[in-house]
């Protein structure tokens, strides 16, 4: 891109959301649009509530700083950040304090790009602590929700590292598959599981330019726009000889107007005041204990792509969106665990499926189109019931109707025509009605031949099998 | 006065021989209160709908008790002495509480308090000042201040109490009470209001030993509310109370009660420390060895600086919750930061906001080494000094304080620079967490002294055992107030 080098940093917030309860308390950690449902004296900060650690929160913890080579610390504690804010009701946070010790330090992580190239990420850190609670703000008053109050939250800081908006949403993408591949987090930013700030810099030599810190970009596609504006508006600036107008500040991602926003200056960043939570004592991680998180580590994407490579051979275009997220990868083996072919299904799954998916912005696992579903389809397709132009057909039908396949096909009398009798009856129809056209072909003309098969599959509504029709028409034009 | 001026041990024999109802030992608990609040001011709250309970055979089934007002009490004002939770009801019961609650314990009363504990007068809550029931133109120290007034008038046997600094102790030793605080994680601290978490214990105001010994039996127990409470369940301290102390050994720190080191000593500190040698003398009569030992006077005087440091950090950050906004009186203003400044102006009185700025001060980035960390390491090194000491002893034994309960308004008193480390030394079992309790050992003019006797850690048992048998070697065990003229 432009003339500058660019230089990343990103730090990546992802709720853990599958443990039982919150990471200081005994309320459910579960999502829910029922306001103030999940909530416990712990989490508005009652007088007299202490924090009471979740094991298996430190367990996940410690399993993502192992994925992402980091060391881990020999005591776990943590420390208080203390900041006045509606969204904390104690005002302060209970989290870790890098360089202190926190679950995961000084690590990397190899990311593969789309086109197979590789490139390595550090990481200073991923630390974890408690999530805010969740505000509205309308006209002239706020409200607060406190079902994300102390839900456990892990926030990864990486080095600056990246050098494009590509390379940092292939980052991005790969760790939040690690999160649903662990079942750590479903990662799902439409819940807003994962909110990222992002740290930009331009320069032209070796020494780095000054860093803007966009804050609070709460999906991937925003972490792009707001490197790519980055990089135009500082480029833009220094261009103009105008770089001192980049400062050290915090930025926020507009997401209306695709641009980000000055929010505050770094100069008046506040003063939170850490020190160490006295009501959760330091406690020693044994060894035992990160041997049995290593050991069960799951298989991670990667490892899947490559099985997906070797086993099933498929493309690795094709095996790289299917191990993307870890739903799409369930479907995919799902279907193939049904009889389907390999092959098929990761055509259908990255063509059709994931083009619906897209389109209507749902989860795959949210699809009527279930992989038993999708089965239907294409075994009727490989039967020869239907054509593949059918197939299409159903599959939007079964997702608009949200009607079994085998229904939609009986009440449509969807069905291949492949009786040799009944084609050679229609070919014959059509040749007698375009006497001339016949002529014309045997003059020479043989792309005369695709406008009969058009009529055939015209007078069928698409219901003869191709194959069939091409090959009596061959046979049946040869007797005139 | 027929019931209340009797040991828990007493009292329960009384209930199962039928010599006396549940219902009429809180009746008259009750009458006391109000004469006791008349005199004293020492309660928030007077729970006058309290019935009796069940009698069993619980020690504490069926008697009446006082909970200071920083616990938590479902369905009851829980004040805390402040203005910031002045209509403040808890939808939840502090562990002690509940704990006692499962024996048949009953509450008749939450008594007053400085304000969130923060402060060692009795002067600062939100109801006013709480009077000495030996000499009301005296203060009952604090912060325990209105259970140790009641506990010492004879209201019940014993009150909850709270020590961050010497909150239990020092009242406890003002009004002629025993006061105990056990190991720091024995008792959970959920539900009680915060003060400064590293340094807060619960305990209780007694008149006996004994009956300190059975109500933390009833009040302790591992939480799973509160991860730094420990299993205790092995310790039974009142099964295992015994007067046999032969062997077992004190020291005394040299520095603080050897008349030689205050230049012209009041005749109210040389009576003190007299009454601490007599103390002295009892203990190896009945075969305690007590030495003097010798600690830096330096790390001495840091104490009550270490105190100050640590407890205000913690308590900055522990109290930043009280914004009005959830709970307690909302404030005014145009939008949330004026509306906590401004409950929070007028809620805390001056005393806590001074100590909110060195909390704060001593916390900045720029500050928190010089200060904050400073602090802790003195706080270490406090603590290994101590513990040094407790491998060749069983414990610490010192005067409580520089003498008798101090005038409330100030005058008659002479402050003084070189007294402020005898003043200030039983922060130190805050400090390492350590078991220790006060009982009284004489007087001046009418009015009580205690002694303190502190262990280290887990060692609750030897620590109540040594107090135990100091006390049987005086009159003042089950001692009610007698008001000097």
């Amino acid at each position: 891109m432009g003339k500058y080098n660019v230089t990343i940093g990103l730090e990546m917030h992802c709720e853990v959301s599958e443990t039982k309860s919150k990471v200081f308390s005994s309320s459910k950690n579960e999502y829910t649009d029922i306001p103030n449902a999940n909530i416990s004296p712990y989490d508005m900060g009652f007088p007299g509530v202490l924090p009471v650690l979740n094991k298996e929160a430190v367990r996940m913890s410690l399993m993502m700083s192992m994925i992402l080579n980091c060391r881990q610390p020999e005591y776990m504690y943590f420390e208080r950040k203390n900041y006045y804010y509606p969204d904390m009701p104690k005002n302060y946070q209970i989290t870790q304090n890098p360089p202190e010790d926190c679950v995961g330090m000084e690590g990397y992580i190899d990311i593969i790009r789309e086109d197979g190239s590789t490139f390595r990420v550090g990481i200073d850190n991923i630390h974890l602590e408690e999530d805010a609670a969740s505000m509205n703000h309308l006209y002239d008053t706020s409200v607060i929700d406190y079902n994300r109050a102390g839900v456990p939250l892990l926030e990864l800081v990486t080095k600056p590292d990246l050098h494009s908006a590509d390379d940092a949403v292939a980052f991005l993408e790969y760790i939040r598959a690690i999160y649903q591949y662990c079942g750590i987090s479903e990662a799902d930013s439409k819940k807003g599981q994962i909110r990222c700030d992002v740290n930009v810099s331009i320069s032209d030599g070796e020494t780095l330019g000054t860093k803007v810190e966009v804050k609070n970009v709460n999906s991937f596609s925003g972490v792009r726009e707001t490197i790519n504006y980055e990089i135009k508006r500082q480029s833009e600036l220094k261009d103009a000889g105008r770089y001192d107008e980049v400062v050290q500040e915090t930025r926020r991602w507009d997401e209306e107007s695709g641009t980000t926003i000055r929010m505050r200056s770094k100069v008046d960043a506040e003063d939170y005041k850490y020190f160490v939570e006295p009501n959760i004592p330091r406690y020693k991680i044994s060894k035992e204990w990160l041997e049995e998180i290593r050991a069960s580590i799951p298989e991670l994407p990667y490892e899947r792509k490559e099985k997906y490579m070797q086993e099933y051979g498929l493309s690795d275009y094709d095996a790289g969106i299917l191990v993307k997220d870890i739903n799409i990868a369930k479907y995919f083996e799902k279907t193939i665990s049904l009889g389907v072919d390999a092959k098929t299904a990761a055509n259908w799954i990255t063509g059709n499926i994931l083009g619906y998916t897209y389109k209507y912005e749902i989860q795959i696992q949210e699809l009527y189109l279930t992989p038993e579903r999708l089965t239907v389809i294409l075994d009727s397709m490989r039967d020869g019931k239907i054509s593949s132009k059918q197939a299409k057909e159903l599959f939007y039908m079964v997702l608009e109707r949200l009607e079994e396949p085998a229904d939609i096909m009986k009440k449509e009398g969807m069905q291949q025509i492949s009786d040799d009798g009944a084609i050679i009856a229609i070919v014959s129809e059509v040749l007698n009605e375009n006497l001339s056209q016949i002529e014309e072909y045997k003059a020479g003309k043989t792309n005369m031949f695709d406008y009969f098969v058009g009529q055939v599959m015209k007078k069928t509504r698409g219901q003869a099998n191709p194959v069939k029709v091409k090959e009596i028409l061959t046979e049946e034009l040869a007797k005139r | 006065m027929k019931y209340m001026n009797k040991s828990i041990t007493e009292l329960h024999d009384m209930l199962i021989n039928n010599e006396v109802t549940s219902d009429e030992l809180v009746k008259e608990s009750l009458e006391l209160s109000h004469e006791v609040e008349d005199k004293c001011n020492a309660f928030v709250t007077i729970l006058d709908d309290a019935k009796g309970g069940e009698v069993t055979d619980d020690l504490l089934s069926g008697i009446p008790y006082g909970i200071k007002d920083n616990y938590s009490l479902k369905d009851v004002l829980s004040t805390g002495s402040s203005n910031t939770l002045k209509d403040y009801v808890p939808f939840f019961t502090a562990t002690a509480v509940e704990n006692l609650s499962k024996h048949g314990a009953i509450p008749v009363n939450k008594t007053a308090m400085d304000e969130f504990g923060m402060g060692g007068t009795g002067t600062t809550g939100h109801t006013g000042v709480q009077k000495n029931p030996w000499d009301t133109t005296r203060m009952c120290a604090g912060s325990s201040s209105g259970s140790a007034a009641a506990v010492a008038s004879g209201v019940y046997p014993y009150a909850l109490g709270s020590d961050t600094g010497d909150s239990i102790r020092k009242p406890a030793a003002y009004c002629g009470i025993v006061g105990y605080k056990p190991t720091y994680g024995m008792i959970s601290r959920y539900g009680l209001f915060p003060f400064a978490s590293s340094l807060d214990h619960c305990g209780v105001l007694t008149r006996s030993v004994r009956d300190a010994a059975i109500v933390v039996d009833g009040m302790k127990g591992i939480d799973h509310r509160d991860m730094t409470t420990w299993d205790s369940s092995s310790i039974k301290l009142n099964d295992n109370l015994t007067d046999d102390v032969k062997g077992k050994s004190l020291f005394y720190i040299k520095e603080l009660v050897e008349i030689e080191n205050y230049d012209n000593p009041s005749e109210e500190l040389k009576r003190h420390l007299e009454i601490f040698d007599e103390t002295v003398k009892r203990c190896e009569s009945i075969g305690i060895k007590v030495e003097g030992v010798s600690i830096d006077k330096k790390l001495l005087e840091a104490i009550p600086a270490t105190y100050v440091v640590i407890s205000c950090a913690e308590a900055t950050s522990n109290m930043s919750n009280l914004t009005g906004l959830i709970f307690g009186p909302r404030g005014e203003g145009n939008n949330y930061i004026e509306v906590m400044k401004d409950h929070r102006t007028k809620g805390f009185s001056p005393l806590i906001k001074r100590r909110f700025v060195i909390g704060s001060y001593v916390l900045q980035t720029e500050n928190q080494e010089r200060y904050f960390k400073n602090a802790q390491r003195v706080r270490r090194l406090v603590v290994d000094t101590i513990k040094e000491q407790f491998k060749k002893y069983d414990g610490l034994i010192l005067p409580v304080g520089t003498g008798v309960a101090k005038h409330l308004d100030g005058s008659k008193d002479i402050l003084r620079n070189d007294t402020s480390a005898l003043e200030e030394h039983l922060q130190i079992g805050n400090f390492g967490g350590f078991p220790s309790i006060t009982i009284p050992d004489g007087f001046i003019d009418g009015l009580p002294v205690g002694v303190n006797i502190t262990g280290n850690c887990y060692d609750d048992q030897n620590v109540l055992n040594i107090a135990y048998a100091l006390e049987k070697t005086m009159d003042y065990k089950g001692q009610i107030a007698r008001e000097v003229q």
